[in-house]
C-alpha cells in the first residue's frame, strides 16, 4: 500500500489542513488535489473535505459537481475506490448522485457548531470497520445545511443495505431518522456531516474520529 | 464653489480652506471628495490622534506597532503573529447583517496584507435593551452576519463578548478582533516603493457600494429618520471572494511577487493609492477608467471612494506582473493593472514630494500631493470638560446604601449563556482551539499550513466595560486592562500586547473627550504597569443615537503567548468535593462599579478601587506558574472575579459541569457582588500542591467553599 490519499480541494474549501493532519495521524500521506485535476491515478482513497466550496451558491455542491476532479472521483467510486465526503463534502457527493438523498437546511434554520453523540449503526463501512456496533462516539459537527432527507421508500433501502453508518443520539438538524452518515450500496462511499478530524487529538479535547480515519487505512491497507 | 458641496461631504469651512493652500487652488469635485473620505474622522483620526501617542507601543516582542493594517509582534522560533482589532458599530446599526459581515470581511484583510495567514475572529458585541424589537433585530442581523461570513470565509471565531444594555439603544458596538500567522522573514508593508512599479487592484469589481461610508456614516451620529436614508453607505459582503482572495494573496506573497499591498477598506482606492505612495515618499498615476466596474457610467469620484468590499491593492515590479496576472487567474480572482508608482516632483520650497494623478481618457482630471491625503489633515485639540456626572457619581456610598440583595434571584438575573451565540460559528477550524469561546481567554495552538504544528500556543480575551468607565474612565479602563491580562494567566499565558477599539460619543461634545482622554490615560498607565504595549486598533466616534451619547467604551483585545502546551488548562472541570479558593482576599473591595448597583438594582452611582499592580503582577505571574505546571497542580477550575462578582464567578467555576458549589464561609451579600480587581477562585483537592505553591508566592489563599453535585448555595446572609 501507498497510503496515498487524495484530498480535494475546491475553492472555498477549508477543512483541507486539517483532514491532512488527522491522515497523518494514522499514518496515511494525505496530498491536496485542486478542483481542475482530471485525473485521480494513483491515489488509493479519495477525502471531499468540509468548507464552502465554489462559495456554497445556489446550493452546497450544486455547482462544484461540475468541477473537472469530479468525473475522476465519479470512475473512482465506480471502480470500488473508498471515498469519504465530510460535511460540504457529503453535499457534494449527493449532488454528484454517488449517494442518495439530500441535505437541506438545519430545522432550526441555524448554523450549529457543537459536539454530538453518534451511535455507530453499521460497521461494514469503509469508515466504521474498527468500530463496534451500537458504540457511541462524540464529533463536533459544523454546518447549516446538514438536515438528511430521503423519499420513504429511499429511507427504507438504506435500512435494508445496511446502508446507516452513524445517526445522531440527539437529532440536532432534523435529519431523517436521525442520520448523520450513509454509504453507498457497495459500502465504498460515505457521507458524513460531522467532522472527524476535529476529534483527532487529545489537546483539543477528543480522538474519537480517529477510528473513521483508521478505518479508512485498514479498508486501504 | 458650492459652499454647500463640502459641507454636504463632511468637510467644514477651514477644512476646505487648508486643501486650497495645499493645491493653491480651489479642489474640483473629485479631488474634494477624495479630501472628505481621507480627512473624516474614521480615516484621519483628527480628534483622537493628539490623545492615542500617549499610548505606550513599544516592547522586547513588538515587531510592528500601530500605523500599519496589523501590529505584529514576536511569537518565538521565527514566527510572528499579526494582530488587528476594529469597530463595525454605525454599519451594523443600519444594515446589522452586512455591517456586521463587511467588519469581520475589513478586519481580515488588514491581517492578510501583512502576508499572515488569518487563524482567529473574535467579536465583541454590545447591543441594545432587548426588549425593544429594533435591538432584537439588531442582535440578530450581527450574529448572522458573523457566522455567515466567518464561517463561509473559512476563519474560526474562537472567543469575544457579549453585552446588553441600554447604552447601546439603536447604536450598537460591533468591534471584531483578527489574528493571523506568518515566517517572520515573509513580513510586507503597504509601501508603494519602486518607481515605475505597477499598481494591480484585485479582487472584485468596484461598484457604487459604500460610496463616503467613512464620512458620511461613520463620522456622524444617528437621529430619528436620518439612518434610513444612509442605507446605500453600508457595503456589501462576498465571503467566497474573500476567501480566493486570501489564497490568491498568500500565495503572491509567499512567492515574493510583491513589493508591498494594501487592503482597500475605508475610503476605498483612494486610501490604498494616496497612503502606500505616502509611505514610500513616492507618487502615483492612477488609470481610473481601468478599474474592473459592476456597474456603468460611474464617475470617476464614485470609483475612487468606493467601498466596495474584497480588494487589495498590489505594487508589483514590471517584470512579475504577468505572474502575478497568472496567479489571480488560478485562484478565479479578478485582476487589473490601474496604476504606475511615479518619482515625487520638488515643489517650491525644494521638497519631494509625491503626487497622486487620477487620469481618465488621457487627461489629469485629479492632482494631490498623496502625503496631504494621507497625513495632512488637521489635528484637533478638542475642548475637554468633565461632565457633572462625575462628582454625582462619586458623592454617593454605594457600600452603605440598602439594596435588598436578593443572592439566587440577582445572580440569575444576570445569567446568559453565550453559548447561543457561540454555537453558530465555526470556533474549530484548524484544529488549533484549546480552550474555545465561553472562557474568560481563549488558548490556540499556534500552527498554520506556513509555519507548520509547533507546541506554541496564544492565548487571546476581548474585554470591555461601559459601567466602570462611565464611573470613572482612568480607573475603569484600568481595571480592563487588568482583567483582561489576567484572563490570558488563567490559560497559562503570558501577556504580551494588545490592540484597542475606543468606543466613544461625539467628541464635539468636551465630556466626551474627557472620558476619551482619561480612557487613553488609563489604557496607557496599566499598559506600563503591566509591560503590554498597544499594537494597534481604532478609534469609533459619534456614538450617539437620538441626542444621547454611548457610555465610554474601551474595549481591548489582550495577546498572550504560551512557550509549550501539552494538557488543556484547567478552566471548568471541577470535581465533587473539590474545595473552592478565593486567591487575595486582602484586596480592598466595594461596590463601586458593580453590575448589581449600576444595572440590576438602577443606582447610577459609585467609585472605583485603584488596582494594585504590584499584587496584579504577582497574581498573574504565580497563577501562569500554576496553570503552565504538569496537571496544574491538582487545579480542576479557574476564573477570575469579574463582572457579576463572586457570585458570578462561582457559577462560571462549575459552568458546564453540571456541578454545584456550597460557600461555606461567611461572605457578605455585599462581598459577593463587588466587581474589585486582581481576585480569582479556583477549584481543586485541598492537598493539592496549587494552594501551598500559591501561599509560598505571598498571595493570600482563602477556602471558601466546596464543589458539590448539584445546587448552587449562597450564604444566606439577608
Amino acid at each position: 500500500m501507498s497510503g496515498r490519499v487524495a484530498v480535494v480541494v475546491f475553492p472555498g474549501t477549508n477543512c483541507e489542513y486539517d483532514v491532512l493532519r488527522a491522515l497523518q495521524r494514522v499514518g496515511l500521506k494525505g496530498e491536496l488535489v485542486w478542483h481542475g485535476e482530471g485525473s485521480l491515478e494513483g491515489y488509493e482513497a479519495i477525502v471531499i473535505p468540509g468548507g464552502f466550496a465554489h462559495g456554497d451558491y445556489l446550493r452546497p455542491g450544486a455547482i462544484a459537481r461540475f468541477s473537472n476532479v469530479m468525473s475522476a472521483i465519479v470512475d473512482s467510486a465506480n471502480a470500488g475506490i473508498p471515498t469519504l465526503g465530510i460535511c460540504n463534502g457529503f453535499q457534494v457527493l449527493t449532488e454528484a448522485g454517488l449517494l442518495p438523498g439530500a441535505l437541506q437546511k438545519n430545522s432550526g434554520l441555524k448554523f450549529l457548531c457543537r459536539p454530538e453523540k453518534l451511535e455507530v449503526v453499521s460497521t461494514s463501512s469503509i469508515v466504521s470497520s474498527t468500530l463496534v456496533k451500537a458504540q457511541i462516539i462524540e464529533l463536533p459537527i459544523n454546518h447549516f445545511e446538514g438536515n438528511y432527507t430521503i423519499s420513504q421508500e429511499g429511507y427504507e433501502k438504506l435500512i435494508e443495505n445496511d446502508q446507516v453508518v452513524f445517526r445522531y443520539v440527539d437529532n440536532p438538524n432534523g435529519s431523517m431518522g436521525s442520520i448523520a452518515g450513509i454509504s453507498n450500496t457497495a459500502g465504498n462511499v460515505v457521507g458524513m456531516m460531522p467532522h472527524p478530524e476535529r476529534a483527532s487529538d487529545l489537546l483539543l479535547g477528543s480522538i474519537d474520529g480517529l477510528s473513521v480515519f483508521e478505518s479508512l487505512k485498514f479498508k486501504i491497507s | 464653489m458650492d459652499v454647500a458641496v463640502h459641507t454636504a461631504l463632511g468637510l467644514t469651512d477651514d477644512e476646505l480652506d487648508s486643501i486650497r493652500s495645499i493645491l493653491g487652488r480651489d479642489p474640483n469635485y473629485l479631488e474634494l471628495a477624495m479630501y472628505s473620505v481621507m480627512w473624516s474622522e474614521h480615516c484621519s483620526y483628527k480628534s483622537s490622534r493628539l490623545h492615542l501617542r500617549r499610548l505606550p507601543s513599544k516592547g522586547e516582542k513588538v515587531i510592528l506597532g500601530p500605523g500599519e493594517n496589523a501590529g505584529v509582534i514576536d511569537a518565538g522560533d521565527g514566527i510572528a503573529v499579526a494582530i488587528r482589532m476594529e469597530s463595525h458599530n454605525h454599519p451594523s446599526a443600519i444594515e446589522p447583517y452586512q455591517g456586521a459581515a463587511t467588519g469581520v470581511g475589513g478586519i481580515l484583510r488588514d491581517i492578510f496584507t501583512m502576508g499572515a495567514r488569518p487563524i482567529a475572529l473574535l467579536d465583541s458585541l454590545r447591543i441594545g435593551d432587548q426588549s425593544d424589537p429594533r435591538n432584537r433585530f439588531i442582535f440578530n442581523g450581527v450574529v448572522s452576519g458573523i457566522s455567515g461570513y466567518g464561517n463561509a470565509v473559512g476563519v474560526p471565531t474562537v472567543g469575544g463578548e457579549i453585552v446588553f444594555d441600554p447604552t447601546y439603544n439603536s447604536n450598537p458596538l460591533v468591534n471584531v478582533a483578527a489574528v493571523g500567522v506568518l515566517k517572520r522573514e515573509n513580513l510586507v508593508l503597504a509601501r508603494a516603493d519602486g518607481v515605475g512599479n505597477r499598481a494591480i487592484l484585485l479582487g472584485a469589481s468596484t461598484g457604487r457600494d459604500g460610496i463616503g461610508g467613512v464620512s458620511v456614516l461613520a463620522s456622524a451620529g444617528f437621529g430619528g429618520e436620518i439612518e434610513q436614508s444612509k442605507r446605500p453607505s453600508v457595503q456589501v459582503g462576498d465571503p467566497y471572494e474573500e476567501k480566493r482572495l486570501i489564497e490568491a494573496c498568500l500565495e503572491l506573497l509567499d512567492k515574493k511577487l510583491v513589493v508591498g499591498i494594501q487592503d482597500l477598506g475605508g475610503a476605498g482606492l483612494t486610501c490604498a493609492t494616496c497612503e502606500t505612495a505616502a509611505k514610500a515618499g513616492l507618487g502615483m498615476d492612477v488609470f481610473v477608467d481601468d478599474v474592473p466596474r459592476r456597474e456603468p457610467n460611474m464617475e470617476p469620484f464614485e470609483v475612487m471612494t468606493s467601498e466596495s468590499q474584497e480588494r487589495m491593492l498590489a505594487i508589483v515590479s514590471n517584470e512579475n506582473v504577468d505572474e502575478v496576472l497568472a496567479i489571480a487567474t488560478k485562484w478565479e480572482v479578478g485582476a487589473a493593472v490601474v496604476g504606475i508608482v511615479t518619482k515625487p516632483v520638488e515643489d517650491a520650497n525644494g521638497e519631494k514630494v509625491g503626487i497622486l494623478r487620477i487620469i481618465s481618457n488621457g487627461t489629469v482630471v485629479g492632482e494631490m500631493p498623496a502625503a496631504s491625503l494621507a497625513d495632512g489633515a488637521p489635528i484637533y485639540d478638542r475642548p475637554i470638560e468633565e461632565p457633572n456626572s462625575i462628582a454625582e457619581y462619586r458623592s454617593v456610598d454605594v457600600d452603605s446604601l440598602d439594596l435588598s440583595i436578593d443572592v439566587d434571584s440577582d445572580v440569575e438575573s444576570m445569567i446568559f449563556d453565550p453559548s447561543v451565540i457561540y454555537r453558530q460559528y465555526d470556533h474549530q477550524l484548524f484544529l488549533n482551539t484549546i480552550v474555545g469561546p465561553g472562557s474568560g481567554a481563549t488558548l490556540l495552538r499556534l500552527a498554520s499550513p506556513e509555519v507548520g504544528v509547533t507546541n506554541r500556543a496564544i492565548a487571546l480575551s476581548s474585554d470591555g466595560n461601559s459601567r466602570w468607565c462611565e464611573i470613572d474612565p482612568y480607573i475603569g479602563s484600568q481595571w480592563i486592562v487588568a482583567e483582561s491580562a489576567l484572563n490570558l494567566a488563567l490559560v497559562g499565558a503570558r501577556p504580551t500586547a494588545m490592540v484597542d477599539c475606543l468606543n466613544f460619543g461625539n467628541p464635539e461634545h468636551p465630556s466626551v473627550m474627557w472620558q476619551l482622554s482619561n480612557s487613553i490615560d488609563g489604557i496607557a498607565k496599566a499598559s506600563l504597569e503591566l509591560g503590554i504595549p498597544v499594537v494597534g486598533g481604532n478609534v469609533s466616534l459619534y456614538n450617539e443615537a437620538n441626542g444621547r451619547n454611548i457610555e465610554p467604551t474601551p474595549v481591548l483585545t489582550t495577546i498572550g503567548i504560551r512557550e509549550s502546551v501539552t494538557e488543556i488548562p484547567p478552566t471548568n472541570r471541577p470535581n465533587v468535593g473539590d474545595s473552592i479558593f478565593l486567591v487575595n482576599a486582602g484586596q480592598s473591595v466595594s461596590l463601586g462599579g458593580s453590575r448589581l448597583v449600576w444595572s440590576v438594582k438602577g443606582v447610577k452611582a459609585g467609585n472605583l478601587v485603584e488596582v494594585d499592580f504590584e499584587t496584579h503582577r504577582l497574581l498573574i505571574d504565580t497563577i501562569i506558574g500554576v496553570v503552565s505546571a504538569p496537571n496544574s497542580m491538582g487545579m480542576t477550575a479557574i476564573t477570575d472575579i469579574s463582572d457579576g462578582g463572586l457570585a458570578l464567578a462561582l457559577r462560571d467555576l462549575v459552568k458546564g459541569s453540571g456541578l454545584g458549589f456550597t460557600v461555606t464561609s461567611p461572605l457578605s451579600s455585599a462581598y459577593l457582588f463587588a466587581e474589585s480587581p486582581s481576585r480569582v477562585i479556583f477549584a481543586a483537592p485541598s492537598s493539592s500542591g496549587a494552594v501551598g505553591y500559591i501561599r509560598e508566592s505571598g498571595l493570600s489563599v482563602d477556602e471558601i467553599g466546596v464543589v458539590t453535585g448539584s445546587a448552587f448555595s449562597y450564604p444566606t446572609e439577608k
